[in-house]
C-alpha cells in the first residue's frame, strides 16, 4: 500500500507464466529447438501439421515439467490428459494447440507466499512476421510464418490470485524465473520470449472477500513492464470504480513506451476453444521412476540458497534474498567468492553486488554483462588492501560494467591508485599550510568538524584517490 | 499368361515370384496396365513403371493404396479437392512396412473425401462403379480399393476403416476386408478422419491374403503413440473345421433393418457354421443400436479438429483475396465437399461450450457401454457373427439425398470400432446377383482367431469372385 488511493481498494493479482522448456527437441516431434536460426529450417511433417502426421510426447519435456511441479510443491496427477484447443490462426499449423485442460500435469503447489493453481504442458505456436505499417495481421501487406518456434515445449504455470501489489507480482515473477533457471529447465529469458507473463488484475474495496471483475494483461516482456503495467491497470480500474462505473472483462495490451493500455479483445469476442481429449496421445501417467529421477535432478533452489547465504555466509536476510532470488546474481556472487579464494569477506562482496552492481546492470540479462565475477572480486580486494579508495573503486566498476576488463589495468590506465604515503603527506602539508584558520580550530578542538575542510581539499587534490582514514590520521599526526 | 496371373491370389503370386516361376516385373506390369486402363474410376493415380525387383516375402507384389495414405512424392489427397496436387514429404508407416516386405505401390485408390461416406459418392474426384453392377456403388469409404481388388485391377489393397469403411465396401464388392484391433497398425501417415476410430487394414480376395498382409503391417510404431505391439505371431489360417468354436449372434445387428435377401445369405452362413462344428448362441448387445448415434457425434467431433489444418497456409490450394478470414472461408469452402462440410459443422457444434456434455460426453459414455457389451459377450462366445451390411450394393445416387439412410449403411459395422475390436467381412454368397458380406468380430488382438474362423467358413462357402472382364 503505497498511496492513498490504494488504501481504499485492494488489488488482487494472479499470474500466468508461459515458459519454453530447454529440451533438445520439440514437444511432439524430433526437430531441434532453435533461436535466431534461418526461418523454417527446424521443421518436419509433424510440426508443420502435414496430413497424417502424429504427435509423440517428448519425454524430456515431461521430466522438466515434473521437476517444475515438484520444485513448486505441486501434486502430480497420476494420469493427466492432453487436450486439443481449437482455433484458427496461421501460426497454429494443425488448427489446434495440444495443451492440457481439465486434468493438468500437476496442481496445488506453492512458491514463497503464493499458491500455485496448476502446472501444465503444451506446445508453442509458430512466429508470425507482418509486413506493412500495422504490425498486426489485419491490415498488413503480407505476413510470413516461421515455423521454427512452432511446437517448442511450453510449461504453463498459473498462480492463485494471491498477489496484492504490482511490486509483489514482479518480485514473485523474479523468484519463479530464478527457480526455473536454477533447474536448467529453461532460459526463462523474457526479452527473447522464452518466458512470457500474463497478469490477471482486479481490485476490490479493502476488506471485501468477493473478487472484482478481472482484466488480463498480455505478454509483458520484462518484470519492470509487468510492474508498471499492473500499476497502470490498477489505477485505471480505480478511476472506473470511483466514477461509479463497472470494469469490463477484457484482455489488454500494455505499451511500455507510452504507458497506455489498449484492449486486445473483449469477452464477446472470446474464443470457444472446443477443448476435447487429444485422441492421438495416450494419457500421461508418470511412473514412480520418472518422479524419482525428476526429484533427484532438482538442484538447490533460490529459497534454499538464500537460507544458505544467511546461515553459512552470514549475509542479512534481505541481502541473501536479493542475491538468491535472482539466479544470475547468486551465481555471480558465488563465482566472485570462489575467484577470491576465500579471501573476500562475504558480506563486503555481497554488498558490492547488491548495492553497486545491481543498480548498474538493472534488469539486463547476465549474458549482456561485461563485468566478470573475478574482476569484481579483485576490485573489492584492491579496496580491502587500500590500493584504491571507495570512490575510485566505484569509478572502476563503472568502467568494468560498460567495457569489462581487469580492475588493476583500469586503475593504472586512469591513474586511480590510492595516493602513496609520501605523496599524501605532501598534499596534507600543503592543505594545512593553505588553511591556517582551520589548523587553529583543530588545535583548540581536535574533534572539530572543521577537519572536513582539510580532507576535502586533499580529496580534490588527489581526485579521490586518497583513503579518507589515512588522510585523517595524517592530519592528526601533524597537528598532534 | 496374363489371365493366369490375374487368377492368382496375392499369396500365390508371391510364392511364384519367390520360386522364380513368375517375374516380379511381369506381375507388376500386368496389373499396372489394367489399373492404368480401368474405367471404374477406382484409381486416382497409377505408377508409371515397374520398379526394380524388390526383395522380401512380398517380392514385387503390386499394392493398391487408398488415397489417404501418404506416400512420399506421390499424390495423396484423401479424395479431397482441398489436397489436390499435394505430394507428401513422407510415407505412411503402413506403406513403408509393406514396401520393406517387398510390396510395390501400384496406385492410389479413390475414396470418399476424408473417408466420410459409405458409397464413394463423396469423393472429390467422382464416384467409383461397382464391378458387379456398374450402376451401383462399391460401398465406402474404401470404395476404390474394394472395386480394384474385386475387378482384378490389383491383387490386393489397403484401406482404412472408421465406422465400416473397409468391411462395408468389401461386402458390397464380394471380397475380404479386415478392420484390425485399434492400435494394431500404425496410423502414422494416414490422413486422419476420426483419430480414435481410424484403423488401416487389408482388402483382399481371400482370408489368407488378408492374414498375409496383416502379418506384415502390424506392430508398435514409435511415431504413433496409440499403436501397440501385436501380442503374438500373426499366423496364416489353415483350419477347415470350427469344432468347439462358439459363435454369438446378436439379434440387434442381424434382425430388424436387414433386408430379406441379405438375411437369407446370413442364415445360410449360420447353418454352415454349425455344419463345420461351430456352435451358435443368441446373445444381446443391448447398446449397439445406439452405435450410429454415438459414432456420428464422436467421429465428426474429431474430424472437425483433424480437418482444421486445411487452411491454405502451408500446402494445398489457396483461395481468397489476401484477407485472412476470407482466405480461410474461401479455401475451405472451395476445397471441402458438402458431406465433409456437414460433418465439420456437426462436430464443431457437438464440441461447443454448453453442448459438450450433452453430445460428446454422452456419446463417449455410450461408447463405453458398447465396449462393455462386447466384453461381456466374449466371456460367453469366441466370435460374434452378423451381416456386414444391411443391404447389398445400392444404386448410385439412391441415398445421396438422404444422409441418414446413408449413415444406416454402417449400422452393423459401427459398434466394433467404437469398442476398438477387430472384425472381418467375407463374402457369404449372392442376393439378387450381388455379394453379401458376413462379419466376424472378436476381442481385441484376436485376429488370429478371426482368420481361422473366417478361413474355415470361406472354404465351406466357396464364393466365386466377380467374373473378371
Amino acid at each position: 500500500m503505497t498511496d492513498g488511493a490504494a488504501r481504499e481498494y485492494e488489488p488482487v493479482i494472479g499470474l500466468e507464466i508461459h515458459c519454453q522448456l530447454k529440451t533438445r527437441t520439440k514437444m511432439f516431434c524430433g526437430c531441434a529447438l532453435s533461436f535466431g536460426d534461418e526461418p523454417n529450417t527446424h521443421i518436419c511433417p509433424v510440426c508443420l501439421g502435414h496430413p497424417g502426421s502424429l504427435p509423440v510426447t517428448n519425454e524430456k519435456a515431461v521430466e522438466y515439467g515434473l521437476m517444475i511441479a515438484l520444485a513448486l510443491g505441486c501434486e502430480i496427477a497420476t494420469r493427466s490428459i492432453f487436450h486439443r484447443k481449437n482455433y484458427f490462426y496461421p501460426d497454429l499449423p494443425k488448427g489446434y494447440q495440444i495443451s492440457q485442460y481439465d486434468i493438468p500435469l500437476a496442481s496445488g503447489g506453492r512458491l514463497g507466499d503464493v499458491r500455485i493453481h496448476r502446472v501444465h504442458l503444451e506446445e508453442d505456436a509458430a512466429k508470425l512476421v507482418h509486413a506493412g505499417a500495422s504490425g498486426r495481421i489485419h491490415g498488413s501487406e503480407a505476413s510470413v510464418v516461421d515455423f521454427n518456434r512452432g511446437g517448442t515445449p511450453l510449461v504453463e504455470i498459473v498462480t492463485e490470485p494471491d498477489l496484492r501489489s504490482a511490486e509483489e507480482a514482479a518480485e514473485f515473477g523474479r523468484l519463479l524465473q530464478a527457480t526455473l533457471r536454477q533447474m536448467g529447465v529453461s532460459d526463462a529469458h523474457m526479452e527473447e520470449g522464452s518466458l512470457r507473463a500474463d497478469a490477471n488484475v482486479s481490485i476490490r474495496p479493502a476488506g471485501e472477500a468477493i473478487f472484482g471483475t478481472k482484466t488480463e494483461l498480455k505478454n509483458m516482456n520484462s518484470w519492470s513492464f509487468l510492474r508498471r503495467g499492473i500499476q497502470a491497470e490498477i489505477q485505471r480500474q480505480e478511476e472506473i470504480l470511483r466514477a461509479g462505473e463497472g470494469v469490463e472483462q477484457e484482455t489488454l495490451h500494455f505499451d511500455p513506451q507510452t504507458g497506455a493500455l489498449s484492449p486486445l479483445r473483449s469477452k464477446e469476442e472470446a474464443h470457444d476453444y472446443r477443448y476435447f481429449p487429444e485422441p492421438d496421445l495416450v494419457p500421461l501417467a508418470p511412473t514412480e521412476d520418472m518422479r524419482e529421477s525428476a526429484k533427484a535432478a532438482i538442484p538447490e533452489l533460490p529459497a534454499q540458497r538464500a537460507e544458505r547465504f544467511e546461515s553459512e555466509l552470514g549475509l542479512t536476510e534481505e541481502t541473501a534474498r536479493v542475491l538468491a532470488h535472482r539466479f544470475e546474481l547468486g551465481d555471480f556472487y558465488e563465482q566472485a567468492m570462489a575467484a577470491g579464494d576465500g579471501a573476500a569477506d562475504p558480506t563486503t562482496l555481497a554488498n558490492w553486488v547488491k548495492n553497486e552492481l545491481v543498480p548498474r546492470v538493472g534488469d539486463s540479462e547476465p549474458d549482456q554483462w561485461k563485468v566478470e565475477p573475478a574482476a569484481l572480486a579483485r576490485l573489492v580486494a584492491l579496496v580491502g588492501e587500500k590500493a584504491v579508495s571507495q570512490s575510485a573503486a566505484k569509478e572502476v566498476l563503472d568502467a568494468l560494467v560498460s567495457d569489462g576488463g581487469d580492475p588493476q589495468a583500469i586503475v593504472d590506465a586512469k591513474g586511480l591508485a590510492a595516493a602513496g604515503a609520501d605523496e599524501l603527506a605532501d598534499v596534507v602539508d600543503r592543505a594545512l599550510a593553505a588553511n591556517p584558520d582551520v589548523v587553529e580550530k583543530l588545535k583548540a578542538d581536535p574533534g572539530s568538524k572543521a577537519v572536513g575542510a582539510i580532507v576535502g581539499a586533499v580529496m580534490r587534490e588527489t581526485k579521490g584517490r586518497a583513503d579518507g582514514g589515512a588522510v585523517q590520521r595524517l592530519i592528526r599526526e601533524r597537528i598532534g | 499368361m496374363s489371365e493366369e496371373i490375374l487368377s492368382l491370389t496375392a499369396a500365390q503370386a508371391a510364392e511364384r515370384v519367390r520360386t522364380g516361376e513368375l517375374s516380379a516385373t511381369e506381375l507388376f506390369e500386368t496389373y499396372r496396365e489394367r489399373a492404368a486402363g480401368e474405367d471404374l474410376n477406382a484409381f486416382l493415380w497409377v505408377a508409371d513403371e515397374a520398379p526394380d525387383a524388390a526383395d522380401g516375402p512380398l517380392g514385387g507384389l503390386p499394392l493398391a493404396v487408398k488415397d489417404l495414405f501418404c506416400v512420399e512424392d506421390v499424390p495423396s489427397a484423401a479424395g479431397s479437392r482441398i489436397l489436390e496436387g499435394y505430394r507428401p514429404p513422407y510415407t505412411a508407416t503402413a506403406v513403408r512396412k509393406l514396401r520393406e516386405a517387398g510390396a510395390t505401390v501400384l496406385g492410389k485408390t479413390n475414396q470418399d473425401e476424408f473417408a466420410m461416406g459409405s458409397s464413394n459418392e463423396n469423393s472429390g474426384y467422382g464416384p467409383v462403379q461397382n464391378p458387379w453392377d456398374r450402376e451401383r456403388v462399391p460401398g465406402g469409404s474404401s470404395g476404390g480399393s474394394a472395386a480394384a481388388v474385386a475387378a482384378g485391377l490389383a491383387p490386393w489393397a489397403i484401406g482404412t476403416d472408421t465406422g465400416g469403411s473397409i468391411r462395408q465396401p468389401a461386402a458390397l464388392c464380394g471380397i475380404v476386408g479386415l478392420k484390425p484391433t485399434y492400435g494394431a497398425v500404425s496410423r502414422y501417415g494416414m490422413i486422419a478422419f476420426a483419430s480414435s476410430l481410424d484403423q488401416c487394414g487389408p482388402l483382399t480376395r481371400d482370408v489368407t491374403d488378408a492374414a498375409l498382409l496383416f502379418k506384415h503391417v502390424v506392430g508398435r510404431d514409435r511415431c504413433d503413440s496409440t499403436s501397440l505391439e501385436f501380442p503374438e505371431q500373426v499366423a496364416l489360417p489353415s483350419a477347415e473345421r470350427l469344432d468347439g468354436m462358439r459363435f454369438g449372434v446378436p439379434p440387434e445387428l442381424s434382425g430388424e433393418g436387414v433386408e430379406p435377401g441379405v438375411r437369407e445369405v446370413f442364415e445360410r452362413a449360420l447353418r454352415t457354421i454349425e455344419d463345420l462344428g461351430g456352435s451358435l448362441e443368441e446373445l444381446s448387445l443391448p447398446h449397439s443400436p445406439h452405435g450410429i448415434a454415438a459414432y456420428y457425434v464422436i467421429a465428426p467431433a474429431e474430424a472437425s479438429a483433424n480437418l482444421a489444418r486445411y487452411d491454405g497456409v502451408r500446402y494445398g490450394p489457396r483461395s481468397g483475396n489476401g484477407d485472412l478470414t476470407e482466405m480461410y472461408e474461401q479455401t475451405r469452402h472451395a476445397g471441402f465437399g458438402p458431406e465433409v462440410r456437414r460433418r465439420i459443422m456437426l462436430g464443431t457444434y457437438a464440441l461447443s461450450s454448453g453442448y459438450y456434455e450433452a453430445y460428446y460426453g454422452r456419446a463417449q459414455r455410450v461408447r463405453t457401454k458398447i465396449a462393455e457389451d462386447f466384453k461381456a459377450a466374449f466371456e460367453k462366445v469366441d466370435l460374434i457373427v452378423t451381416p456386414t451390411s444391411p443391404t447389398v450394393a445400392f444404386k448410385l445416387g439412391e441415398r445421396t439425398a438422404d444422409p441418414l439412410a446413408m449413415y444406416m449403411s454402417d449400422y452393423c459395422t459401427v459398434p466394433m470400432p467404437l469398442a476398438g475390436i477387430p472384425a472381418i467381412s467375407i463374402p457369404g454368397g449372392l442376393s439378387e446377383g450381388l455379394p453379401v458380406g458376413i462379419q466376424l468380430a472378436g476381442p481385441a488382438f484376436s485376429e488370429n482367431r478371426i482368420f481361422e474362423g473366417a478361413y474355415a467358413l470361406e472354404q465351406a462357402i466357396g464364393f466365386e469372385g466377380v467374373p473378371v472382364a
